[in-house]
């Protein structure tokens, strides 16, 4: 069988298209190759829709932290604490757990049930928390500077939020929430470990890696290729959110431009 | 029985983790900073590549990949006139002298070997972020302490142990209490290794419980006991800040920074 056939049957098997059965024996490097990309779909999908998503959630809960009405900072805090201070991992359990639990009382859950959805609702309010603490710090960074000119060009309400506040605040929060991105692709892993159920195993990448490391009892193909499929997931998040930094600095004289530092590689 | 128990083993795990970590992590920053070419190529070496690749990839590539180095190893050396290739096929076939755990020990060694396993790699992880933190507060310890240090007539060695090393930990210690914290978030993640913990027992118990086979039968409460696991870490995660922030305010007592500083006017 040629490669360019693998990647006919097996190159969007994670959607369930093409052939019905995983390979069993004689696994060929290319079969790891195009199973663990197709894989990468749901990975792809899992971070951009949360990151998508939760990028609206966290702005609100970033001012909610900022405001000085304790019905809407205390709501902001406790929410950040919950989802900052327990593990991913735990809280994917806890929610499809959750799910199945609703799913009895009332069926509009029964799509939570499954990965798409019930994964995708835990990463978007994780992802909000963390980013939403981002944000706030950034807020808190803001140059006072810039607010009293505002107010002295008499901007006030939203129009000042939209044109001052929140321009500066992405500016400053955008290397941190680049690092934030790169976390939450990586942190999509966890979802098909975790209970949501991979059905007919149309799993995420590392679904299919450990699925070639098990069969295999080696080690050694499987996870490099799918480490290198994640470098390159990474190096195209930073082209994009650096060419989206140029642009929140594209005002700044060059000198005074924020550097950014990604560090990579937490687990949360 | 068996859930309270694993809640010492996490415990444990942090425990004996944490030590082994930091000095990975030392190990790794004073390697970096060696002035010996290969050393600090090494240390340099070993930041890069665990900070660079994806996370749980590596804790499940590490476990099956120490436990092949550990009986490969043990296979040179127990059984030298073994002619079969170790690989053969799909299969990874050493001698049965090289086993390890041997097929003939008792079910708590595999247990603790697995256990072992488990922390060897958590510590490899976790003392590249370390390394990277400790490596970071060395070059932050003012030039000029050093200088004066070299200026009273101290070797090297003695103004990195005496002048270096006590003053690095304040500047190290917001990165290690941030690793911390992570390294408590990653706990749960000792179930994808193989190893009977909370998440493991939690999902035992709480799963339905048929009266035929149980005493205490009863639904699914698998929510319930993720729950409890949920409020363990957000109180655990709640007690260390708070030890920490104190840790810190200890630390920056009498240290020429900000925070010092800050301390020195409030007096």
């Amino acid at each position: 069988m040629s490669c360019w056939e693998t990647i006919a049957d097996y190159g969007l098997r994670s959607l369930g298209i093409g052939e019905r059965l995983l390979p069993r024996s004689d696994f060929t490097l290319c079969q790891q190759v195009v199973l663990i990309g197709s894989g990468m779909i749901w990975n792809v999908y899992f971070g951009v829709l949360a990151l998508f998503s939760g990028f609206f959630l966290a702005t609100a809960l970033a001012l909610g932290k900022f405001s000085a009405n304790p019905w809407l900072r205390k709501p902001a805090e406790w929410f950040i604490f919950l989802f900052r201070g327990s593990p991913l991992f735990i809280q994917f359990f806890f929610a499809y757990f959750l799910f199945l639990s609703l799913k009895q009382v009332a069926p509009v859950f029964t799509p939570f049930t499954s990965a798409w959805a019930g994964a995708l609702v835990v990463l978007f309010l994780n992802t909000a928390a963390y980013t939403g603490e981002i944000f706030h710090g950034a807020l808190l960074s803001i140059p006072k500077g810039d607010t009293e000119a505002a107010d002295a060009y008499g901007f006030s309400g939203w129009t000042r939020f939209r044109k001052i506040i929140w321009p500066t605040m992405l500016r400053l929060a955008w290397p941190a929430y680049t690092n934030e991105a790169i976390f939450l692709f990586h942190a999509t892993t966890l979802v098909f470990f975790s209970g949501f159920p991979a059905l007919q195993q149309r799993g995420d990448a590392l679904y299919y890696a450990s699925y070639f490391a098990d069969k295999t009892f080696n080690p050694f193909v499987p996870y490099p290729i799918l480490a290198g499929f994640f470098i390159l997931l990474t190096l195209c998040l930073i082209g994009i959110f650096g060419l989206i930094n140029r642009r929140l600095n594209r005002h700044l004289p060059q000198a005074r431009r924020a550097k950014m530092r990604f560090r990579m590689n937490l687990i949360r | 029985m068996s859930f309270y128990v694993s809640f010492g083993t996490v415990l444990l795990l942090l425990a004996i983790t944490a030590p082994v970590a930091l000095g990975f992590g030392f190990a790794g920053a004073m390697a970096a900073r060696s002035p010996v070419f290969p050393l600090n190529w090494i240390g340099r070496a070993y930041i890069a590549v665990v900070r660079g690749v994806p996370d749980i990839a590596f804790f499940l590539f590490f476990v099956i990949a120490l436990d092949q180095g550990f009986e490969w190893l043990r296979h040179q050396v127990k059984c030298p006139d073994w002619d079969q290739p170790i690989r053969q096929g799909s299969d990874f076939i050493v001698c049965d002298a090289a086993k390890l755990p041997l097929n003939t020990s008792a079910q708590w060694i595999h247990e603790t070997y697995g256990f072992l396993l488990a922390v060897l790699t958590f510590a490899i992880v976790f003392g590249a972020f370390a390394a990277n933190v400790l490596f970071g507060a060395m070059r932050a310890v003012p030039r000029a302490q050093l200088e004066t240090a070299e200026a009273y007539g101290m070797t090297g060695r003695q103004s990195f142990w005496r002048i270096l090393v006590p003053q690095m930990w304040v500047y190290a210690l917001p990165g290690l209490s941030n690793l911390w914290m992570v390294l408590i978030k990653a706990t749960p993640l000792l179930f994808l290794l193989g190893v009977e913990d909370i998440v493991y027992w939690a999902r035992e118990l709480g799963g339905t419980k048929n009266p035929r086979f149980s005493d205490y039968p009863h639904g699914d409460w698998r929510m319930w006991y993720f729950l409890v696991l949920l409020v363990f870490y957000l109180g655990f995660t709640k007690v260390s800040e708070v030890v920490l922030d104190r840790l810190m305010k200890r630390l920056t007592h009498g240290q020429a920074t900000a925070g010092g500083e800050m301390q020195r006017k409030a007096a």
